[in-house]
């Protein structure tokens, strides 16, 4: 007998890994009836690799999807065991936030929030089609059999279709951790036209932490002062005792045992077809590709408060496990290592985002959506951030409301999915400060200000969460006003002050503001000589700090910004022609039809279309603007 | 779309006649207003009337260039319907280059090809029975953009600006290697090499940019060889190049056994004209040695005229020559068609390549000098054609482009005096990676994330 579900159900959320959970509960709390699958209830928010959250470029897509209202900065900050602000030397654009997790905390803290959100079900079982008529997503059937209905469907299968997890000649038909892979997805995806990649990842071993000399590793000590991600916690309530990570070093011994097995790895002998990340190097591969250095960094990191296992950062690999064991006992401290778990690599299918809007919803099936690993990423915050937009977006087409695209100059979770729908991907695909031309607006700090308004409109922020903000951004204008207007003398006080900060007297008076931007003073240093400063909300001296000390910087960005948006503005039609542009070039013409750009500014970002392809394409579509406006008369 | 001001020589780059530079944009009237002077010292441009027309001087600073007529457009009464000008000079390659420099000093940028009637479409200003013509304007534009760009060319130019590129390109690399990996890659004392670096490519770029501002390839020509087989009638386009019977021409092939050098005016441009003995095997001791010295002339060559004679099958005298012809610059003049041909175009792009352009030329009849004449000139201004084997730039917008390079790099070297945090050192050095792709015909794309990958070990 079949099973239809007969309650009311909108959206279909498949899987329940970082993705999957933003996009659930970005639906849920709008309002919508959501339904989310999983394999395995127990596997919630999982992070099968790396023990923490954040990170360089990772750490600022945590704030945006913390200002757009999604749940993932709020988890760490009830999870986290030790936490650091990187880059803190650099400037304010590079400062990003990494925190170690508990990792089975982290995933049971999100797995009561969705317990406990109303309009939310969680349903353990596998989905193996996707129901759809006449290019409209109609459902889901599951393994068992059972249908589903629902108006639109949000794929979050993270590496788990078709999975397989590779170490030397061993290879498993699993999904991370030895949980269930799910095999039949993809061929109904097949089915609908969807064209599908594999791609390949890896971790490495995890291994008990009484095993391990310590005293032969440098030990790595969380922040003093811990800063929370989201912009709700307050800061107090989470200064704690914090857990240290250790810092060793690999050696002319670990790299020897790795080549003399090279042939016995199935990265080399072809036995893995999938494509690896460049920027997550297997160990095996920077001893290839980086011959010259004697030796590589290994992060000893914990996994949680309650268990002795810990995450050997730096070492991933799929060599046979008798070579992990002698290579990870060479490294200093790990002598007499014990393995708990082994590393390997994963393979596992997506798609070619490409395939996609820049709404994550799918150009060839109305109602389906995609987001996380599915789509071609890695990480858990890109895929929570493309979870949250994907969940945004289908509640809102549910609701009829506009679709949310966020573009390069409002957030990196805009770069990101910009880069995957634009940009011909051939790895897993992360997140790099380097890949967000505008990045010195496109701040953590400031991540509030880019988009809780968004978040607001989109009904994800509170009303109190909304005003507190437009509070602060009025408290920054008038402060920033206020300190270019304060004049500073050439007293006594003010000579002082700079000599004891290591700075230039002044010889004539100069404004608050002035003193700001050299780069041995700030905002806060410059209290004393400022007594009618006000009290201001939390985070408005940063903010005051920052725009004040790099305004010339930040203004030339803006005017970078002015030019980016005018051809973002210049749309293309939905079914453009480009075969009937007469002067394109021709790998100009394959490139655009294959990748169906929305804007004039998305076509300029395609590799192989030039400028001069750029001008064709706007003086033709000028021209049928013109026609088209000739022939309504 | 860009709506800055733009410059670009209306009128045939050449010696003779007016020149015509036009500016369209908003500051074209400020900029004329900085750099043309009244004979009426009260006089101010920005009183003057649309449509009118007015005398004086135009000055680099306080250095008169010329005397001038220039003609003011207001929009949306012009082409463009942007605010237009239109500097009518006395010609002059040197004067009109002076001028143009100069308004381009002042803010405008060179126009790309095609450009003030692309402007006039976007603006509405041409109707839609137009617009084709516009479109083969553009698409005209976007192949001589193409010819134009220096990545078409092996030369020492296109080799600096790569290695520019190569050494900024490596730099933020590794400084976005160690901000996106801090705790793998330090920066620790990183500043002050990269000044170091950075003051001697700026310095490099400096050297370059003097180069097209000293006229020297003006005065002392481009070294042009004369190559072919043995009476294929090079020396006969000598004499008519140069107008005398110097060379001596005989129906004897192999009479001329050593070099013989002219200077030459042709069109604006000097070249310093070079016959040379025909290439083939010979017995000959006379010969061989003129055979020598032809190839080591070839080698030093700016520019390459190799004639075939049309009325003679090609042989394995014709390969001897090919090979020469690599990674030169070369036009291939198809000699002699006023005899009966026996090679086509065809045949000569088969074996030698379609990339060279070939013109139909007969010497004895001194048909096709003109076409010969244009192309090289062309080849010349487009910055094609390299001079003395030095990197010598001839095209504005290379200038322009390396100007701006340099500033972004100078900007970078300011970032780093005033203690700035490294992560702002990569906003003006991509700056500068762009301002030579854009010479280079290359843009950005994923130029750095691949560098970043490829050079440095990075990740968890």
């Amino acid at each position: 007998m079949k099973f239809i579900y007969k309650e009311d159900c909108q959206v279909i959320v498949v899987g329940a890994g970082h993705a999957g959970c933003e996009a659930a509960l970005a639906c849920a709390r709008l309002g919508i009836k959501t339904v989310m699958f999983t394999v395995s209830i127990d596997s919630i928010a999982l992070m099968p690799c790396n023990p923490n959250i954040g990170g360089t470029s990772k750490g600022h897509l945590v704030r945006e999807i913390d200002a757009l209202g999604g749940e993932m900065g709020k988890n760490i900050d009830r999870t986290f065991i030790q936490s650091k602000m990187l880059n803190i030397s650099k400037g304010p654009a590079v400062h990003s936030l990494r925190a170690q997790a508990d990792k089975s905390e982290y995933s049971r803290s999100m797995r009561r929030v969705l317990e406990n959100t109303d309009n939310l079900s969680i349903v353990q079982a596998e989905v193996t089609e996707i129901l759809s008529e006449n290019g409209q997503v109609l459902g889901v059937r599951t393994y068992s059999g059972a249908v589903y209905f629902a108006k639109a469907v949000i794929l979050c299968t993270g590496t788990y279709l078709k999975a397989r997890c590779i170490y030397g000649e061993v290879s498993n038909a699993t999904g991370p951790n030895g949980l269930q892979a799910a095999n039949y997805l993809t061929d109904s995806l097949k089915a609908l036209g969807i064209e599908m990649l594999r791609f390949k990842t890896g971790t490495p071993a995890r291994i008990d932490k009484r095993s391990v000399d310590f005293s032969k590793m440098e030990e790595q000590k969380g922040d003093e002062r811990i800063e929370p991600f989201s912009f709700t916690t307050d800061s107090e309530e989470i200064q704690k005792e914090q857990v240290s990570c250790w810092l060793t070093y690999t050696n002319e011994k670990t790299h020897d045992i790795i080549r003399n097995n090279l042939d016995r790895s199935p990265l080399y002998s072809g036995m893995i077809e999938g494509t690896g990340p460049r920027y997550c190097p297997s160990i095996e591969d920077k001893v290839v590709k980086f011959a010259d250095k004697d030796r590589h960094q290994v992060f000893i990191e914990p996994e949680g408060l309650y268990t002795n296992e810990m995450y050997v950062g730096g070492m991933s690999s799929s060599l046979p496990e008798d070579v992990q064991h002698k290579m990870y006992s060479s490294v200093a401290g790990l002598e007499n290592v014990r393995i708990v778990r082994n590393a390997y690599a994963i393979e596992y299918d997506c798609i070619d985002p490409r395939q996609l809007y820049p709404t994550l919803e799918f150009r060839n099936i109305s109602g389906l959506f995609s987001g996380g690993q599915f789509n071609g990423s890695s990480g858990y915050e890109e895929a929570a951030a493309q979870g949250l937009l994907a969940g945004i977006n289908a509640a809102r087409k549910i609701l009829g409301k506009e679709q949310i695209v966020l573009d390069r100059s409002q957030a990196y979770i805009g770069v990101l999915i910009d880069d995957l729908v634009t940009k011909e991907n051939k790895e897993p695909y992360r997140m790099m400060t380097s890949r967000a031309e505008y990045r010195l607006l496109l701040r953590q700090d400031n991540a509030d200000i880019r988009l809780t308004k968004i978040g607001y409109d989109v009904g994800l922020i509170s009303e109190e969460r909304y005003q507190f903000l437009l509070e602060k951004e009025r408290q920054i204008q008038e402060e920033i006003h206020r300190i270019k207007h304060v004049n500073i003398g050439t007293g006594e006080k003010v000579q002082e002050l700079l000599k004891a900060a290591d700075s230039t007297p002044l010889t004539s008076g100069s404004t608050l503001g002035e003193l700001i931007r050299r780069p041995e003073l700030n905002y806060d240093l410059l209290a004393p000589l400022d007594p009618n400063r006000p009290v201001l909300l939390k985070g408005v001296a940063e903010q005051v700090n920052i725009n004040v000390k790099y305004e010339g910087y930040i203004n030339r960005q803006k005017k970078q910004i002015e030019q980016f948006k005018k051809m973002e503005k210049k749309k293309i039609p939905e079914n453009f022609s480009y075969k009937e542009v007469p002067s394109l070039r021709i790998e100009a013409r394959q490139k655009l039809e294959l990748y169906r750009p929305v804007s004039i500014g998305q076509a300029s970002r395609i590799s192989g279309v030039s400028p001069a392809d750029i001008s064709v394409l706007v003086v033709y579509l000028e021209q049928q603007r013109r026609k088209q406006h000739i022939e309504r008369n | 779309m860009r709506y800055d001001t733009i410059v670009a020589v209306a009128s045939a780059m050449s010696s003779a006649g007016i020149g015509i530079i036009r500016i369209s944009g908003n500051d074209s009237f400020s900029i004329l207003e900085h750099i043309f002077r009244f004979k009426d010292e009260k006089k101010r441009i920005s009183d003057q009337p649309s449509y009118t027309i007015h005398y004086g001087n135009v000055y680099d600073g306080e250095e008169l260039l010329d005397e001038v007529i220039v003609l003011l457009m207001r929009g949306p009464h012009s082409y463009t319907t942007e605010d237009t000008v239109e500097i009518d000079c006395h010609g002059g390659i040197l004067v009109m280059r002076r001028i143009l420099e100069t308004v381009i000093r002042e803010g405008a940028r060179p126009a790309d090809p095609g450009e003030f009637t692309k402007r006039a479409f976007l603006n509405g200003r041409i109707d839609l029975s137009q617009a084709e013509a516009v479109m083969d304007v553009i698409q005209a534009g976007n192949r001589m953009a193409l010819e134009s760009s220096l990545s078409q060319l092996k030369g020492a130019v296109a080799n600096k600006i790569r290695f520019f590129r190569e050494t900024i390109l490596y730099e933020t690399a590794f400084l976005e290697s160690a901000l996106d990996d801090p705790e793998h890659i330090s920066l620790d004392g990183y500043s002050k090499r990269l000044s170091e670096t950075l003051k001697s490519l700026a310095a490099d770029m400096k050297v370059l940019i003097d180069s097209f501002e000293n006229g020297r390839i003006i005065k002392e020509g481009i070294k042009t060889v004369i190559l072919g087989k043995p009476n294929a009638g090079k020396s006969s386009l000598l004499n008519v190049l140069i107008g005398e019977d110097r060379a001596i021409v005989t129906e004897i092939a192999g009479t001329t056994r050593d070099i013989l050098e002219e200077e030459l005016y042709l069109g604006g441009i000097s070249l310093k004209l070079l016959d040379t003995a025909g290439i083939r095997k010979t017995q000959d001791l006379v010969e061989q040695i003129g055979v020598g010295r032809a190839k080591e002339q070839a080698e030093n060559a700016d520019l390459i005229l190799y004639v075939v004679d049309t009325s003679r099958e090609m042989d394995e005298d014709d390969v001897e020559i090919c090979k020469i012809l690599e990674n030169k610059k070369v036009i291939i003049l198809l000699n002699k068609s006023d005899l009966k041909t026996v090679v086509t175009a065809d045949a000569v792009g088969q074996r030698v390549g379609y990339q060279y352009p070939m013109i139909s030329i007969s010497a004895k009849e001194k048909e096709g000098m003109k076409l010969l004449e244009d192309q090289i000139r062309e080849l010349f201004f487009q910055g094609a054609i390299s001079f003395n084997h030095e990197s010598v730039i001839t095209n504005i917008r290379h200038k322009t482009s390396l100007e701006e390079a340099r500033k972004s790099l100078l900007m970078v070297e300011d970032s780093i005096q005033n203690g700035m945090p490294e992560d702002f050192y990569t906003i003006d050095l991509m700056d500068a990676y762009n301002s030579l792709g854009y010479i280079l015909g290359e843009n950005l794309g994923e130029d750095l994330v691949q560098e970043i990958f490829s050079k440095f070990c990075t990740g968890k």
